[in-house]
């Protein structure tokens, strides 16, 4: 319970930080992902099952407020956290690397599903640009990102394992 | 592997069945959201009520923060501008004298020919901005005013005197506004001074230079030139017409030789929008 209730406070704030504060400090226009960072890194530290509820619940908060349709984001998210669950196996807490390249390889998935589906489809075929201009810049700065709040997420994910093992 | 302390119930079910469920649920939403908007109502009505307070929050701390440094910083800066303006007042008053008078005489010609005063001010509500859009590729943000305070979709938003976007999307104490700057926006616009429609649309590509895009302009005679005002078109079904959009800053001939585009300035900031207006005229019942 502590732990449904503590991750569901972390999508709040990262949402809330996201839609407020990284727009006001953004480079370039550009804004850091910190949901999909949320998502994945539980994805990997948790698994496949819990990488898909927080992606999922994430994914349909962007929807609600952002989205055109409802689900689409949703879907995004969650199997963004779903792929990162297959990780889970060789991640080691001490290890920066690993969760470094996952993030950022999933944000470029990210990016290229929100490509296709949202502009591809719409006969945008700018892709060099979009690629120049928008997602390298957020793949660079999204994984910078990672480097100060992983640590936290980490802290956070060993804080509820230490309670959790404390009540078994 | 140890088995995780939690939630039995999820553990027991192997993830690809989590997978597929979950992907159904989404695929459901998705197809059900195309079709009725009824899947939406309580998920805006709750999220509304955990976000919106939060988002409040921070919005009018920031803009204390904000007003505070500001303050300290433009005093000097403020007081010069003072005396500009007070001069200007002056200035002013006269030349509002003189347009109230033909404002009058405009008002009994009109009545003689039983025009309607159709592009007259506006009924507005003021809200803030709270949140704007999680990702990097569309411009859509958050206001603070929904359903309860009579905010309907397709109501026109601005910032200012000029048209910053249109809402999609209502809660009962947000609304989502999708700004022309937007990738998917695109609406029928009008040439001030030739009355020539055209099609302003939004693109991402030329988000960064704070440009939106123009087409479809027929101008055979060349008399619309750079720096013209363009306006929302009487045409359109969902903006209402009058409304300034911004001013032409580059136009070309079409390979076609018959259209023109170019790009067009918005009169908004779009980059520094804190504060806007709904105008809670429909353009459905004004017809």
């Amino acid at each position: 319970m502590l732990r449904k209730l503590t991750v569901f406070l972390m999508i709040i704030i990262g949402y809330l930080l996201q839609t407020t504060l990284f727009k006001a400090i953004s480079l370039a226009g550009i804004v850091p992902n910190i949901l999909l960072i949320i998502t994945s890194s539980f994805g990997f530290m948790r698994g496949r099952n819990e990488g898909m509820i927080i992606g999922f619940t994430a994914g349909l908060l962007i929807d609600i407020f952002f989205g055109s349709i409802l689900g689409f984001y949703a879907f995004v998210y969650m199997f963004i956290g779903f792929l990162n669950g297959f990780f889970r196996r060789i991640f080691y807490p001490e290890d920066i690397k690993l969760p470094m390249i996952l993030i950022g390889t999933s944000e470029l998935l990210y990016c290229f599903i929100c490509y296709t589906f949202l502009f591809l489809l719409r006969g945008k075929m700018h892709l060099g640009y979009y690629f120049v201009h928008i997602m390298l810049p957020d793949i660079v700065y999204t994984v910078l990102v990672t480097l100060i709040v992983y640590k936290g997420i980490l802290f956070v994910n060993e804080w509820l394992e230490e309670y959790e093992k404390r009540r078994a | 592997m140890g088995k995780r302390g939690y939630g039995r119930n999820i553990i027991s079910v192997p993830g690809k069945y989590v997978f597929l469920i979950l992907t159904i649920l989404c695929v459901a939403m998705m197809l059900l959201s195309f079709t009725t908007d009824f899947v939406t109502g309580p998920f805006e009505t709750v999220a509304g009520y955990i976000i919106v307070p939060f988002q409040k929050g921070i919005g009018s701390a920031g803009a204390w923060l904000n007003t505070r440094s500001e303050n300290i910083r433009r005093i000097n800066e403020l007081n010069e501008e003072n005396k500009e303006l007070k001069s200007r007042i002056d200035e002013l008053t006269i030349r509002v004298n003189d347009l109230q008078r033909d404002k009058y005489e405009l008002a009994e010609l009109r009545s003689l020919f039983l025009l309607d005063e159709q592009y007259s001010d506006y009924e507005k509500i003021g809200a803030r901005v709270i949140g704007k859009d999680t990702g990097n590729w569309f411009s859509s943000f958050t206001i603070d005013k929904g359903s309860k305070d009579g905010i309907k979709t397709d109501m026109n938003v601005m910032a200012g005197s000029g048209l910053v976007g249109i809402v999609t999307n209502v809660g009962p104490n947000w609304a989502q506004v999708r700004s022309i700057i937007d990738d998917t926006s695109s609406l029928s616009g009008m040439v001030m001074s030739t009355s020539d429609n055209l099609i302003v649309s939004g693109d991402l590509t030329l988000m960064d230079d704070g440009y939106i895009r123009f087409s479809q302009l027929m101008d055979e005679k060349d008399i619309v030139t750079q720096g013209d005002q363009v306006v929302t078109s009487a045409i359109s079904n969902k903006y209402l017409p009058g409304i300034s959009i911004g001013y032409i800053t580059e136009i070309q001939l079409d390979p076609n030789n018959l259209t023109k585009s170019g790009y067009i300035t918005p009169v908004v900031d779009f980059k520094n929008l804190s504060t806007v207006l709904v105008v809670t005229q429909l353009k459905e019942d004004l017809r």
